[in-house]
Order: structure tokens, then C-alpha cells, then sequence
């Protein structure tokens, strides 16, 4: 259980694992997540599930590096085991047959898209892709993508692979070019409140999945308390997509912060270790 | 109660109560328990406050219990422990045999001996104070004593179980509901495993229970002991979302007690109650007790404020303060909105707090708070309250003083004004008949379900109570699932 099976390095900092849970293989579907501690020591985060292979019994999970966890994850070989994986977690994504669906993804908010444009696709929809990133290589799962999307726009930053842009230019031409049913966005906080803002003012109904701080992903603990439409709400259980033209970015964004102060003494602890030539025992 | 007298009859018992004069008995004074100095145990986040009676005090005050006729102590205690055997047994210097009594009915003796509220139950119910308005036998002390007493000898004595019946059953979440649930299951021949979503089996007695007040490894004792009995435990599972329901009847589970607690913490819906630094108590408590985030070998964080104000009178309050303080808060209050007489929280709890310099601000309640550029919580207004007319709870309803409000420079909030039940298993099971509030509704002698097959107990049928009463709800559980599969197959047979 918990085996590492494949890794695969995205870009510098972003990596895909593959990973033996064949319960959660078997009931996973597109939106929930997982919760995983790597060790006795390690600290209990969440990943959305990118993909899962039933026969296999093996998941896809997309990690970059932000933290210590983050990069400890990237650092597991096939073979490895990761002590503690749970879930699948969250609600699932409502999927069904709307018309249009224009699909966001952000950086590594593409990963957890992935299997939401699949289903969409299933579903008999048409599906357009807008993939955006900084740079080139922050564009993953392209061709992934590509298989379950009728069309696929991509934007960098710095224009060094499709049109120079954000996801919102993007998302705007395709609304003008055709019309769109439904849209769903994932990525950084920040793309996802633009994209809101931009679908709102063409009245298309806009899911955001959000990643919040988390500690057991059940309901627990209520790190992950997000305001919609003026009422709390937690991303784990009544959670994670909501209504995007509800969310309350701003304080999201403020919240995500929450922890930055310990996250990054503890980051500045681990790089020290990682470089230290002295003795582990 | 046949049993009770017949035991009671033994010739052991009878020269027992020979040996002293009733006289004598009722003029020996409670133990006190001792405890570790509050300036030392503030500095440290795992040293237990409580350290226990020696033998020659717990036989004495076991003598002091007069092995009544009529022992009314029994009634007290919601998983029915013969008192008076146990007690008896340590007046007799049989410390051994006393653990055993304990164990006969109760999963968690050392956890009980620290953590049941007994002044409201059985000493409550003690002769000593109902007839002789005198301080009640020390019946939690002794528990705690037998049970320490045992594991400290090495000579654990592990119950009986029944030859395997060859039936499954599952228990749904690892607390004392489950824990007590699948210790008389285990007796009574099942195959039991038990499903846990966190990483760790125990429920509230791990994340919740500073260490402090109730320490991993007593906990891990007593797991060890249900293991050894057979039970099973599977970590990192969700029932209903791990896999289905279904799923697990085809896998042979023939019926399920749901015990998965009421861990949603409840916020009050003030302004400026999602800045960072305010937090539930089961986030903070999670963080510390179960992340061991207070140790910087760990990787998970944990907030750590100069003034840390709790919102909350009760168990958890107390123990979301105490924590703060022995995190190196300068100030760590309570702010309660009713007087101190209301509290929820154990006597033995609100003392062993004023002791550790923690400040009460009672008949206070927070309206609004107030955050630096960042969005961290730096400070929050309350308004006094007075006390008016009794509530449906029979305690005097507070009542705002208007004008009263003030600010309170905070930098760590946590919130603990109670918890609702979890909703992750009625979710998965629209047939379940929940109430209002979604705590599961039950047969309260039972503890069937509105689906045959599945049973409930604990918090996720009170809505939040004590450990002793969801053990209690556990063998109440096991006594009727154990019937109703008796029946089921009977049915079968005929």
C-alpha cells in the first residue's frame, strides 16, 4: 500500500507520482482529493487526485514545490512508500451535460482539471481547454488535455509557448467566439478570482476548486473555512469546488497566508539540513 | 444485582468488612491526589499534572468504602463497573485482581481513572456524600491506580473471548464508543475491525486530550490490550467514501456501529472570525496533540500567541488554554459568557487551570474581531453579560449588558463553543434517519439505526458528551447488535 509505482519530473519544480491505493483507485471520482503524511514526522496535506487507473489500483497525484512536504514528495523514488494516504475526500464534481464547457487551469491547477474535462467530455459535452502558466515548462499534461478537449488555448506569461497572456485572455475569446454553458476554473487563488470575474460578467455559471490549509480533510478541524455568499463553508466536506462568483477570494488569499510566517521557518530548517554535510544520526 | 449479593457474600468480603469498624472507616479523610507543581508542569506540554496515589494510600482510602448493601455507586457509572469488588480488592492489597474487575466491564480503566467526570457520577452517587455529606470514596483515583498499577507490573491480564462465531462486524471511527463496542464484541466471538479516517486509533483520547491530562502511551496500553484480544484496526479509512457500504457487506461485514464523534467545531458567525489566528479547539488541539506540532522535530505548524484568548467554558476550553500556556503564552484566558457556577468543564479541570495563572474573563463574550494589515487577528471587542431567568438547560440565561463593550489585544483565537456531529456518514447513507441537529437517531436501549443493520453511539448520537458515556453507548451497542444478529440468524436457520 502507499508504493510509489513511477515519478515523473514536469518542470523544476513540479513533479507526478504515481501511487499503489487501489481503494482509492476503485472509488475515486473527478474532484476529490486526497490527504497524505509522508512520515511519522511529516505533516498531513492535501493533493487532488489527476488521474487513477482502476486495473492498476494506482493514482496520479501532481505536487510542486512550495514547502517542506511538497519537497520531500518531490524527492521519492519509485519503491518509496508514503506512510499515511486517505481518501478519497471532498464532493464530488457535478458532472453533466450542459453544451459548452470552458475549462481553466492554472500551473499546477491543471493537474486536478484533468480529470473534470474528461468527464465533461464523457458526459457528451464540448469541451475548450485554457491552459495557462509562467512559463513553458509550467505547462503539464498537455497532451492529456488535449485528448478529452475539443480545442486547446495556451498562455505563458512570457510568451514562450502560446500566446503571451493569462488565462483570462484566453477565456474571454473563447466567450466571444462561441457561447459557453459552463465554466470551471482551477489554479492560484488569484487566477481563480480573475476568471470568476470575467465569467461573471457574462453570466456563465463558474465552479473553483480551492486548495485550502487542511489538517484531517474530514471536517474536523475547520482550517479550511472558506466564505461563500457570506457563509462559511469548509473546503474539505461541503467542498472543494463551489460557486466561484460566491467565493470570497480576498480573504481566501489573506487565509492561505495564515501559516507563512512557520512555513517558512521550517522550509529554511529543512534546506539547511538537506545542504548540511554533518552526521543525521 | 443477583450477582452483586453473591459476590458481596464471599468470605473474603465479609472478613474485609470485619477487619474495621464502620466508625473507623467514615472518620478517615479523602486522599488528596498529588500533583506536579503548577510552575514546573506550565513549562512542559506532556507532563502529566496528576501523578497518581502510592499503595499504602490507595489501600487506605479504599478502606474507607463500607461495600454497601446496596451499592448505589453502580448505578452512577454508565458502564455499570462492580465498585465495590474493585475497591475491595485494593483494601485487600489484590491490585491485580482489582484491574481484572475493572476490565470485566470497562475497555479503558486507565483512561476513565483520569478523565471521567466522577464527581458527577458515581461519587456523586457515593454513600458518603448522600448520606453522610461527607467527601465521596475516591472511586476515580482508585481506577486510575488499579489500572497504572497493572500496567506498571507487567502482568496485563487480557479478558476472555468467546470461540470465533465466524461473524463480521465493522466499528466506524476509533473512540471510546468504538473502543468499548469492540472490546464485548470481541468477547462475544465477533471478528472485529475497526475503522479509523485519521492516521492514528483513538479517536478524541489522541487528538483531542493533551497529553497532560492523558498520555498517548496509557491510551496505547489499553489498545494494545484489545489488539492482543483480536480486535482489528484499519487506519486511514473512510467508511462510505474509502469504500462504500456495500463494499463492505460484500467483503462479510454483517453489521456496522457508527461511532465517528461530532468532530465539526462550531464558530459563532461573528464579524472577523475567519482572520488568521482564530481557530477551532479541535484544529488547535489536532495540531498539537495528534501533529505534535508544539515538538520542532515535527513539521506541522502551530500557532503560538502572547495572548491567547479561549472562547468556551467547558473541557476542551480548558484544555485549548492550558496548552496555550505551556506554548509560552503571557496570556492565556477563558472568556466565557456565563459565570463560573454554569461552567461545563470539570472542577478538577478549572483549578488545575487557575493554578497555571490562567485568567478568567467570565460573563464575557466576543462580538467582533478586529485584524492587522496581514489579516491576523489582533484584537476582539467583547461585551459583558449579566445572568437573567433559567434556559431549557436550567442554567441562568446571560444577558447582554448594553454599553459594556471593550477591546482585547489578541493574537491567537480558539474557538471552542462545541461541536456538531460529522456528516460524512450520513451522507453516505441517505436511508439513515438523522435529526435536526444530524446526530443519528437511535433505539436509546439498542442503539439500532433507522437501518437494521447499522448501530450509533457517541457523539454522533449525543452531539457531544463525555468519554465514559460513549463507552457506555458502546456496550449498550454491542449488547443489542449481538441480539439482533442472533435473531437474523435464527431467522436463517428456520
Amino acid at each position: 500500500m502507499n508504493e510509489i509505482i513511477h515519478t515523473e519530473q514536469f518542470s523544476e519544480n513540479v513533479f507526478k507520482l504515481v501511487v499503489h491505493a487501489p481503494r482509492i483507485a476503485n472509488s475515486r471520482k473527478a474532484g476529490h482529493f486526497i490527504i497524505l503524511r509522508i512520515d511519522e514526522k511529516g505533516e498531513r496535506i492535501p493533493l487532488t487526485i489527476a488521474d487513477a487507473d482502476k486495473k492498476a489500483g494506482t493514482i496520479t497525484l501532481v505536487v510542486q514545490k512550495a514547502g517542506v512536504t511538497s519537497a520531500r514528495l518531490c524527492r521519492m523514488n519509485p519503491g518509496d512508500r508514503i506512510l499515511d494516504l486517505v481518501g478519497p475526500l471532498g464532493k464530488a464534481t457535478e458532472i453533466h451535460q450542459v453544451g459548452t464547457v470552458l475549462a481553466c487551469g492554472g500551473g499546477v491547477g491543471i493537474a486536478p482539471l484533468l480529470p473534470i474535462v474528461e468527464g465533461f467530455k464523457k458526459a457528451g459535452n464540448r469541451v475548450v481547454s485554457v491552459l495557462a502558466a509562467r512559463n513553458k515548462d509550467l505547462i503539464i499534461l498537455e497532451d492529456e488535455i488535449r485528448k478529452w478537449s475539443d480545442e486547446v488555448i495556451i498562455l505563458t506569461d512570457d510568451g514562450s509557448y502560446g500566446s503571451r497572456g493569462l488565462v483570462t485572455t484566453g477565456a474571454e475569446q473563447v466567450i466571444l467566439q462561441e457561447t459557453v454553458h459552463e465554466c470551471v476554473a482551477i489554479g492560484p487563488a488569484v487566477m481563480m478570482k480573475f476568471t470568476a470575474l470575467l465569467t461573471k460578467k457574462y453570466n456563465i455559471p463558474t465552479q473553483a476548486s480551492l486548495n485550502a490549509v487542511m489538517v484531517d480533510g474530514t471536517g474536523m478541524c475547520g482550517a479550511c473555512r472558506v466564505n461563500v455568499g457570506g457563509h462559511t463553508r469548509f473546503t474539505c466536506i461541503d467542498g472543494p469546488e463551489f460557486d466561484a462568483h460566491q467565493i470570497d477570494f480576498d480573504e481566501l488569499i489573506l487565509r492561505l497566508g495564515g501559516y507563512k510566517n512557520e512555513e517558512k521557518e521550517a522550509f529554511e530548517r529543512y534546506s539547511q539540513e538537506q545542504n548540511s554535510q554533518a552526521c543525521k544520526i | 444485582m443477583q450477582n452483586l449479593r453473591n459476590d458481596r457474600e464471599q468470605e473474603w468480603r465479609i472478613a474485609l468488612r470485619g477487619k474495621m469498624k464502620n466508625k473507623e472507616r467514615t472518620e478517615i479523610s479523602r486522599v488528596r491526589m498529588p500533583e506536579m507543581d503548577p510552575q514546573v508542569r506550565i513549562l512542559y506540554q506532556d507532563r502529566e499534572v496528576n501523578s497518581g496515589l502510592d499503595l499504602e494510600s490507595a489501600r487506605r482510602e479504599a478502606s474507607r468504602c463500607m461495600d454497601c448493601v446496596n451499592p448505589t455507586c453502580i448505578g452512577g457509572c454508565p458502564v455499570s463497573i462492580d465498585i465495590p469488588r474493585f475497591i475491595k480488592h485494593i483494601e485487600n492489597g489484590e491490585i491485580l485482581e482489582a484491574a481484572k474487575t475493572l476490565k470485566e466491564t470497562s475497555a479503558l480503566p486507565a483512561v476513565c481513572g483520569r478523565v471521567c467526570p466522577q464527581e458527577k457520577q458515581c461519587e456523586a452517587s457515593c454513600f458518603y456524600p448522600v448520606k453522610l455529606k461527607k467527601d465521596a470514596v475516591a472511586i476515580g483515583y482508585l481506577e486510575r491506580f488499579a489500572a497504572d498499577y497493572e500496567r506498571e507490573s507487567g502482568h496485563i491480564s487480557v479478558p476472555q473471548v468467546a470461540p470465533r462465531n465466524g461473524l463480521k462486524v465493522a466499528a466506524i471511527g476509533s473512540g471510546p464508543a468504538s473502543l468499548s463496542f469492540a472490546g464485548d464484541m470481541i468477547k462475544l466471538g465477533y471478528e472485529v475491525t475497526i475503522f479509523e479516517a485519521l492516521h492514528e486509533i483513538g479517536g478524541v483520547l489522541k487528538y483531542g486530550i493533551p497529553e497532560f491530562r492523558l498520555p498517548n502511551r496509557i491510551v496505547n496500553v489499553e489498545l494494545e490490550a484489545l489488539q492482543q484480544m483480536g480486535v482489528r484496526f484499519e487506519k486511514n479509512f473512510i467508511v462510505g467514501k474509502t469504500a462504500a457500504f456495500a463494499d463492505l457487506k460484500a467483503e462479510g461485514y454483517c453489521a456496522f456501529f457508527v461511532a465517528s464523534g461530532a468532530g465539526l467545531p462550531r464558530f459563532m458567525s461573528i464579524p472577523g472570525e475567519n482572520y488568521n489566528g482564530i481557530l477551532s479547539s479541535n484544529e488547535y488541539l489536532t495540531r498539537v496533540n495528534l501533529m505534535n506540532a508544539a515538538n520542532s522535530s515535527f513539521d506541522t505548524p502551530v500557532l503560538k500567541g502572547k495572548n491567547v484568548a479561549v472562547i468556551g467554558g467547558g473541557n476542551t476550553a480548558m484544555d485549548s488554554v492550558r496548552t496555550a500556556k505551556r506554548l509560552g503564552a503571557e496570556r492565556a484566558m477563558i472568556v466565557y459568557r456565563r459565570s463560573r457556577e454554569e461552567m461545563p468543564a470539570r472542577v478538577e479541570e478549572v483549578h488545575h487551570a487557575e493554578e497555571e495563572g490562567i485568567e478568567f474573563l467570565n460573563l464575557t463574550n466576543p462580538v467582533a474581531y478586529f485584524a492587522d494589515e496581514k489579516g491576523r487577528v489582533s484584537s476582539m471587542r467583547v461585551q459583558r453579560m449579566e445572568l437573567g431567568e433559567p434556559d431549557a438547560s436550567g442554567r441562568r440565561r446571560p444577558v447582554v449588558v448594553e454599553g459594556s463593550e471593550y477591546d482585547i489585544a489578541v493574537d491567537v483565537v480558539v474557538v471552542a463553543v462545541g461541536v456538531s456531529p460529522n456528516p460524512l456518514i450520513p451522507s453516505a447513507l441517505p436511508a439513515l434517519k438523522v435529526s435536526r441537529w444530524g446526530t443519528i437517531e437511535v433505539n436509546e436501549e439498542t442503539m439500532q439505526s433507522s437501518v437494521p443493520e447499522l448501530f450509533a453511539g457517541g457523539d454522533i448520537v449525543r452531539g457531544g458528551a463525555t468519554v465514559i458515556l460513549a463507552m457506555g453507548d458502546g456496550r449498550r451497542a454491542a449488547a443489542g447488535m449481538h441480539r439482533y444478529l442472533a435473531e437474523q440468524s435464527a431467522m436463517l436457520k428456520s
